[in-house]
C-alpha cells in the first residue's frame, strides 16, 4: 500500500490552547479551534457544522432542518448548521457519531446565509463529496471557489440514527437524553452519562450497525480535505492533524503563528501514525474486499462499483 | 488562432437558460474564445446560425418529434460533429419538456419531446437544470485539451470526460429515482446530503440521513444522482482537483 493516508504536507500532534473550548471538545479542539480562527481572521465567513436540536432551539435561523416537527427531534439527532461565531461553533462542538448531511448546505450557505468564504467540516466521503462539487459543479452553481477551507475528520464508519439509538438505550441501557458524550477509541464504543457514568461496548458490537453505504469507502483519514485531524495516532485529549493542500497549509500555518494550537512532533507521540497506518489499511482492505464481493453478488450480476 | 478548436451551439427545445449559464462565465467566456474556441454558429450570441462542421457541438433543449426542422437539425448535428455534448437537463434527460401534453398557443400541435439521445448518439452529457458556468467552463476547457494538449494532457481529459460519457451512454431517463434505484438499493448512499444542495427545485430533504425525494416536484434533471459522490467517483481525477482547478483558472486568466 502505502497510499493509505494521502498526500500531506506536514503531520503533528495538537491540541486548542483555548482552555474554555476544550472543555466542550471532543478530543484537542483541532475543528472548532481552527474554524474559530479562520472566522476571527476572515477566512471564513461562515462554517457548516454538525449541530443539535438545542442549537436548533438557540439559533434557529442558522439550521437547515428537516420535515420533522422540531418537538419530535431526538437528542443525539444531528442538525447541519452554519455558524458565525465562536459561541456558536462550541454550542455545536463534539462528535455525533451519526448520520449528518452537512454538504446538504453546501449550496444554501452561499444563498440564503449569504457566505463567499465556506468552511466545512465533514467525514471523509463528505469531503469527496465536496471536491468533486468543485471539480464537477453539475448541480452547484457558484460554489466551488467559495469554499475557503476543508475540515476532514477521521472515519472508520458512520451509524445512522436508528443505530446509535440502539447501541446506546438497548446495549448501552442508558437514554439517549442522558449521554453526554460519546467516543469510539481504545478499540471500544464509549457512552459518557450526564451524572458520570461510564458504559463501554466492545466495537465487535457496533459493527452490524454501520451504515451499509460506509462499506464501499477506501478513505479513513479524510484525503481530499485541506486539513483532517482524528483522535487516532495521538494520546487522550490530543488530535492527530494532517496538513494537507495549499489552503490548509496556509491557515493553519498562521494558527499555529496566532498560537492557537500547542503542538507534539508526530513521531515523538504514541501511539502515533504507526496505528492511524494500521487502521486506515485494515479499513481500505476491508472495503476493497467489499467491493469485489459487489462485483460477483448475484449470479452474473454485480452490484454497482461507483469507482469504475 | 490555428489551434482553437471549432465548437457549434444547436438550440432545440430549451429555454435559453443553458446559453444564459454559458454567458455567465462573463470574461473567462471571452477568453475561451479568445484563445481555446472558435465558435462557428450558435442562435443567441453568434452571427452564423446554421450547423456548420465542428469539432464540438453542444445542443441545448430536448427535440420536439412534431417540429420536422428540429428533428432535421439534430440529426444534422450529429452528422457534422465529431462529438456532440448534451448541454443541460432537456437535452440529457428531457427536464421539464417531459411533462409536456401539448395544447400550446404556438400551431402546429407541438406535443411529443425527447431528450436528443433517443434520436441520435450524444458522446458527453452536462446535466442539471441550468447546468452551471463552472460545469460548462471545465467541459469547454477539458474538450479543448483533447482535442489540441499535449499527451498528457490528453490522457487528463480523457480522463476527466469518461464519466460524462458513461452518463450519456447510460440512457436517457433521470429523476430523483436514480438516487434510489442506483445509489439507495445499491446499498451506496452514506448519507453527505450533496443530492439535496444540488437540486435546483429544493425536492430533496434529508430525513434521518437520507435523502427523501418529493417526486411532485422533480423536474428530472439529473442533477443530483450525477452530482452524487457515489453515482461517479473516479479518484485519480478528483484527486487531483487542486492541480487541475488551479491549471483551469489559469488557462483562463
Amino acid at each position: 500500500m502505502g497510499a493509505e493516508l494521502g498526500n500531506y504536507k506536514s503531520c503533528v500532534s495538537a491540541r486548542s490552547t483555548d482552555k474554555e473550548l476544550l472543555k466542550h471538545a471532543q478530543d484537542g479542539g483541532i475543528v472548532t479551534s481552527l474554524f474559530a480562527f479562520a472566522l476571527e481572521e476572515g477566512i471564513i465567513d461562515g462554517a457548516i457544522v454538525a449541530a443539535n436540536k438545542e442549537f436548533a432551539a438557540k439559533y434557529p435561523s442558522k439550521c437547515m432542518m428537516d420535515n420533522s416537527n422540531f418537538d419530535m427531534i431526538e437528542p443525539w439527532r444531528p442538525i447541519p448548521a452554519i455558524v458565525n461565531t465562536k459561541a456558536e461553533l462550541i454550542a455545536a462542538a463534539g462528535t455525533k457519531y451519526n448520520i449528518s448531511p452537512n454538504v446538504s448546505l453546501l449550496k444554501e450557505a452561499t444563498r440564503s446565509f449569504g457566505l463567499d468564504k465556506i468552511g466545512i467540516v465533514g467525514t471523509p466521503c463528505q469531503m469527496q463529496a465536496v471536491r468533486k462539487a468543485q471539480l464537477y459543479p453539475i448541480g452547484m452553481r457558484d460554489v466551488g471557489a467559495s469554499i475557503a477551507l476543508a475540515v476532514g475528520i477521521f472515519c472508520m464508519e458512520n451509524f445512522p440514527y436508528q443505530s446509535i439509538l440502539q447501541l446506546v438505550e438497548d446495549h448501552a441501557a442508558m437514554k439517549l437524553e442522558s449521554v453526554k458524550k460519546m467516543e469510539i477509541g481504545k478499540g471500544k464504543f464509549w457512552v459518557y452519562g450526564k451524572r458520570g457514568q461510564v458504559v463501554q461496548l466492545p466495537l465487535k458490537i457496533t459493527h452490524k450497525y454501520e451504515q451499509p453505504g460506509c462499506h464501499v469507502c477506501l478513505d479513513y483519514v479524510a484525503n481530499l480535505a485541506d486539513v483532517s485531524t482524528g483522535s487516532v495516532g495521538s494520546p487522550d485529549g490530543w488530535s492527530t492533524v494532517m496538513v494537507r493542500s495549499k489552503i490548509g497549509d496556509s491557515v493553519w500555518g498562521k494558527a499555529m503563528a496566532a498560537g492557537c494550537f500547542e503542538t507534539q512532533p508526530i513521531e515523538k507521540v504514541k501511539p502515533g501514525l504507526e496505528l492511524v497506518t494500521k487502521l486506515a489499511n485494515e479499513k481500505i482492505t476491508k472495503n476493497k474486499k467489499t467491493l469485489e464481493g459487489r462485483a460477483t453478488f448475484g449470479v452474473g450480476k454485480a452490484l454497482r462499483n461507483p469507482y469504475i | 488562432m490555428a489551434d482553437k478548436i471549432t465548437v457549434g451551439y444547436t438550440h432545440l427545445s430549451g429555454c435559453t437558460g443553458c446559453t444564459v449559464a454559458l454567458a455567465d462565465n462573463y470574461a473567462g467566456l471571452l477568453t475561451l474564445l479568445d484563445k481555446y474556441v472558435d465558435l462557428k454558429y450558435m442562435p443567441t450570441l453568434a452571427d452564423a446560425r446554421h450547423i456548420q462542421q465542428v469539432d464540438v457541438s453542444f445542443v441545448e433543449g430536448s427535440v420536439c418529434i412534431n417540429d420536422k426542422l428540429a428533428v432535421e437539425e439534430i440529426k444534422e448535428t450529429r452528422e457534422k460533429s465529431a462529438i456532440v455534448v448534451a448541454l443541460g437537463g432537456c437535452a440529457c434527460y428531457g427536464n421539464i419538456t417531459r411533462f409536456s401534453r401539448g395544447g400550446q398557443q404556438n400551431q402546429p400541435a407541438h406535443e411529443a419531446y425527447l431528450p436528443i439521445g433517443d434520436l441520435i448518439k450524444v458522446d458527453v452529457y452536462i446535466p442539471g437544470c441550468a447546468p452551471t458556468p463552472q460545469m460548462i467552463r471545465n467541459v469547454a476547457v477539458m474538450a479543448y485539451l483533447l482535442l489540441k494538449g499535449t499527451k498528457e494532457q490528453k490522457d487528463l481529459a480523457t480522463a476527466f470526460l469518461t464519466p460524462l460519457m458513461k452518463l450519456a451512454a447510460a440512457g436517457t431517463s433521470a429523476c430523483f429515482c436514480e438516487l434510489m434505484t442506483n445509489v439507495i438499493n445499491q446499498g451506496l448512499c452514506m448519507g453527505c446530503g450533496t443530492c439535496a444542495a444540488a437540486c435546483p427545485v429544493n425536492a430533496i430533504t434529508m430525513e434521518y440521513g437520507k435523502p427523501q425525494g418529493e417526486r411532485d416536484l422533480c423536474i428530472k434533471c439529473g442533477a443530483c444522482y450525477s452530482q452524487c459522490p457515489r453515482s461517479f467517483f473516479n479518484t485519480d481525477v478528483i484527486s487531483q482537483y487542486e492541480a487541475i482547478n488551479e491549471a483551469i483558472m489559469a488557462a483562463l486568466q
